[in-house]
């Protein structure tokens, strides 16, 4: 596949009009096997459209904000230009109010009184198939990043449409690969990747080799352990991937000198919940659910959450109402936290050594991930999300600048990758979707030299990796905070090589 | 959706992994590579057997760092890192590598 990078000047700059321009792509739709094995009917049901409707009432009844953002809209345009995929392809169907109103001119024909007698005024249309393919195709141009939410002046979740298209579409039949068959695997293996036991524990045990190779310090990396006091809950990516893995040691060498029992679980080796990509309440909360239950069936104290980005958004906001009450565990930390709180409160205490020069190799910069920045928050002030990772990183790293304020913090771009649109069938839009964020970062390598750029989502690091060598990046350019972390601490009775080479 | 391979046909998925991993053969393979514009050579099938053998014991294909540590074992470290793997297969060692040594694709966030 060949892919046109788009040229920017600024990350923010509005593109021509492409009418048409992503029109008909779309993601492999979901094979029966991975549909059923969620409760959806295997492939278009016969009678989709009464289905469809019939679920989109549901939807207005017992959810009242979805009524409201479709209610409420009132065409102002402040969200026209504050989507990347808007601002990457130049389809005016990505604008957020453009591809709303794809679902939305359903709901008028149907529920509203003007779209019911006089559809040609209000601009109420029909459900035909040409629309839920419409749907299927649009809808799976957003990451559900919530960056123009943050733009409109009713407050509407332009995320919450998509989540709810999706659900419609898999109640019909129309799933999409990519998720479904992920969440399959979260439900018979335990984690995204569909890795056994053994292979985690084979996995980790070579992950201590590592770290005692290079530190000489024997630092565990405990699996399934009865009685540990923290169960850690991270991305199988981390278990896998680059830079995820270097982020998991990250973790490993911070539990260890800060002397507290921890332990991973092959049962929920996996903090990702794609549940809220497909906009799946009951996914979600059996996703949930197998972390209550690991937590219980181990007897830890507290649960710590890995580099996730919309895991962290999950597990703060939803997974007490999914999967609580966690009443078992020790009330008198945060429920669930944060690894980076974990992080930032042992470094205000005092408890690590770190040599900063180790970074020295690399000028920095974060990106803000959008489920993170957007629908969480960190610590016990406001913005904690913001400043806490940033805290981190300038304890250990010396070298640090910021990108364009209008793109970052609140304002965040999305990676690209979010919201289940991290498939290789996608990475036209992919690296489309990039180029605001890559435009951002050209900026500040411009200016202040920045070689790398951190972030603490396993989808943005996943995306980064694969996008940022055709914007003129290496593949490594983007790393886990963790790994910053790893780099610079010294353990105690490290084995301190002066002429060793930091950079690998 | 099949590949040829002296006159059978193996099905594949959208993607071009194979469905019914026991219909893989080292003819196969070629076939898979040359469909990935890859040409198979010593040093790729000595990471393609390594995942098999790796698949075989675990059920998934290893990590990428775990496979470059074996791969620094049996070649060298300057054939031992990220760099080198991507060399040997552009679309990346884990998807690429997978599929013509007739695994499942790796899925999730990575």
């Amino acid at each position: 596949m060949t892919e046109d990078i788009p040229q920017m000047d600024d990350p923010l700059d509005i593109p021509c009009l492409k009418h048409g321009a992503m029109e008909g792509l779309k993601p492999f739709i979901a094979a029966p096997i991975h549909q059923e094995a969620l409760g959806f009917p295997g492939e278009l049901v016969p009678d989709w459209k009464e289905r469809a409707l019939e679920k989109m009432a549901e939807m207005a009844e017992t959810n009242r904000a979805f009524q409201i953002y479709l209610d409420t809209c009132v065409k102002c345009g402040a969200c026209t230009d504050k989507c990347h995929y808007f601002l990457g392809t130049g389809d005016p169907k990505n604008m957020p109010v453009a591809r709303q109103d794809l679902l939305r001119s359903v709901y008028r024909r149907y529920f509203t009184f003007a779209g019911k007698y006089f559809p040609w005024l209000v601009g109420a249309r029909d459900l035909t198939e040409d629309v839920l393919h419409e749907w299927y195709s649009y809808y799976h141009q957003c990451s559900e990043c919530r960056r123009c939410s943050v733009f409109c002046p009713y407050g509407i979740d332009t995320a919450e449409i998509t989540m709810a298209a999706r659900d419609i579409l898999a109640h019909v039949g129309i799933g999409q690969k990519y998720s479904n068959e992920i969440i399959g695997k979260v439900h018979a293996i335990g984690n995204n990747l569909g890795l056994p036991a053994k292979a985690l524990g084979a996995t980790l045990e070579d992950l201590e080799e590592d770290i005692e190779d290079e530190t000489g310090v024997s630092v565990r990396i405990p699996v399934d352990e009865h009685g540990a006091d923290i169960l850690l809950v991270t991305p199988s990516a981390d278990f896998f991937a680059e830079p995820h893995i270097d982020g998991l040691l990250g973790y490993a060498k911070v539990f260890h000198e800060a002397g507290v029992s921890w332990t991973v679980s092959s049962y929920a080796s996996e903090a990702a919940n794609f549940g809220l990509f497909i906009g799946n309440q009951d996914q979600m909360r059996e996703v949930s659910l197998r972390i209550k239950k690991a937590a219980q069936d181990l007897g830890v104290k507290r649960i710590i959450f890995g580099e996730c980005g919309h895991a962290w958004r999950v597990a703060y906001g939803f997974m007490n109402t999914l999967a609580g009450p966690f009443d078992f565990l020790d009330q008198n930390y945060p429920i669930p936290q944060h690894i980076l709180e974990f992080t930032w409160d042992e470094i205000q205490k005092g408890t690590f050594t770190f040599d900063k020069s180790k970074n020295d190799h690399i000028r920095l910069t974060y990106h803000d991930s959008c489920n993170v920045a957007r629908a969480s928050r960190m610590g016990d002030e406001p913005g904690g999300q913001f400043e806490i990772p940033r805290n981190v990183i300038k304890a250990v790293c010396n070298n640090y600048f910021d990108m364009e304020r209008d793109t970052t913090h609140e304002s965040t771009l999305c990676c690209g990758g979010g919201g289940g649109l991290l498939t290789d069938d996608l990475m036209d839009l992919r690296v489309k979707g990039a180029s605001p964020r890559m435009t951002a970062l050209q900026q500040v390598t411009e200016d202040h030299g920045v070689t790398h750029m951190a972030a603490i989502c396993a989808i943005c690091k996943t995306q980064f990796s694969k996008v940022m060598p055709k914007y003129g990046y290496d593949m490594d350019s983007i790393l886990s905070v963790h790994q910053l972390v790893s780099n610079a601490i010294i353990l105690t009775g490290q084995e301190i090589d002066d002429a060793e080479d930091t950079n690998d | 959706m099949a590949y040829e391979v002296n006159g059978t046909t193996v099905e594949h998925d959208e993607e071009g992994y194979i469905t019914n991993l026991s219909e893989w053969t080292k003819e196969l393979a070629d076939v898979i590579a040359k469909a990935e514009d890859v040409e198979m050579d010593d040093e790729r099938w000595e990471v393609v057997n390594f995942l098999r053998e790796y698949y075989d014991e675990y059920q998934i294909a290893p990590a990428v760092r775990v496979l470059i540590k074996a791969v620094k074992k049996t070649m060298g470290p300057e054939k031992g890192n990220n760099k080198y793997m991507y060399e040997l297969f552009p679309y990346g060692p884990a998807k690429q590598a997978c599929k013509i040594a007739g695994l499942p694709k790796p899925t999730g966030c990575v």
